[in-house]
């Protein structure tokens, strides 16, 4: 089993990117900046399950996002947020 | 069914389930092509998938409502709950493999509701089959980006003191709200507690629980 890469508290960027196949990052949520929340398992590659079995897996982070970095003249609270899970292998710590 | 062209020899009585609907659309006809094609190739057997959909049926908001009363008045159980949901619920008989479960919390300053924006992920094995609402694209990409618009549509009225929190079920994570306890029902028995949550409540498109 893999240790962590990332912390909780600690601040993440999602990547932007948009590989060819199936993959569990949505477009709103690509290149934008949050907090560890909550350090998950190990899942299976969503990538790599066209072809195989999704191995190596990879861990799970929940990340999160202040509303108001997501979305343009967002309507509610500057406490508002978002959270969302994102594979390890589509973050990278920010300083 | 029968005159598709096989040159091979198979018993398609055994594998179709009568119980699928029709198919009526290219999606569907598909979809029930490619499981034949899986059960032929034996990556799980129509028995099996009987027995997960037997499951998926059997399971209901009623779930829920158990897993909150006892949180609701077993502190300790709560805590469990909170900070790893799985094994809280395991304690209870469920099963739930192969997902993690988170249960959020919801407070007076806080409001935790639930979505999947990339497909339907649903806590299906606790609480049964999804609410059409909650497949819908609308639904799904408003509420990550509206959810105060949102929820008011569904009668969740929030004032600038609450924070929205909005969780996107992206990969494989479950989630279910905690809601709040209903004043007034501080002597109310865990098994009259129960009966009070909805389905809603457990996504977060509902607040506040009716007493009566």
């Amino acid at each position: 089993m893999s240790e962590p890469v990332f912390q909780v508290g600690q601040r993440v960027r999602i990547d932007d990117r948009t590989p060819p196949v199936h993959h569990r990052v949505p477009a709103y949520a690509k290149g934008k900046i949050g907090i560890v929340e909550r350090v998950c398992g190990l899942h299976g590659e969503p990538e790599k399950f066209i072809r195989g079995d999704g191995k190596p897996p990879q861990r799970i982070y929940r990340v999160l996002i202040q509303q108001d970095k997501l979305w343009e003249s967002y309507e509610g609270t500057q406490g508002d947020k978002l959270e969302i899970e994102i594979f390890e292998h589509w973050l990278e710590s920010v300083e | 069914m029968s005159d598709h062209g096989h040159d091979h020899e198979h018993d398609h009585s055994r594998t179709f389930q009568p119980d699928h609907a029709e198919p009526t659309s290219e999606g569907a006809r598909v979809g029930l092509a490619l499981r034949e094609l899986l059960i032929e190739a034996g990556h799980y057997t129509a028995v099996e998938e009987q027995a997960v959909i037997a499951s998926m049926q059997g399971a209901s908001p009623e779930n829920g409502g158990r897993i909150v009363a006892k949180a609701w008045t077993d502190p300790a159980y709560k805590e469990r709950l909170l900070a790893n949901g799985a094994a809280a619920i395991r304690e209870l008989g469920f099963e739930l493999e192969p997902y993690e479960f988170t249960v959020m919390e919801n407070t007076d300053d806080t409001h935790n509701v639930i979505v999947c924006t990339l497909c339907s992920c649903y806590p299906r094995a606790l609480l049964g089959m999804s609410p059409a609402w909650y497949k819908s694209s609308s639904y799904r990409a408003r509420v990550v980006r509206e959810p105060r618009s949102v929820l008011a549509e569904f009668g969740v009225e929030l004032t600038d003191e609450v924070d929205v929190r909005v969780h996107d079920s992206t990969a494989e994570l479950r989630y279910m709200v905690l809601p709040q306890r209903p004043e007034g029902t501080a002597d109310w028995p865990e098994e009259q507690l129960a009966k009070l949550i909805t389905r809603d409540s457990l996504v977060g498109t509902q607040r506040n629980l009716e007493t009566t």
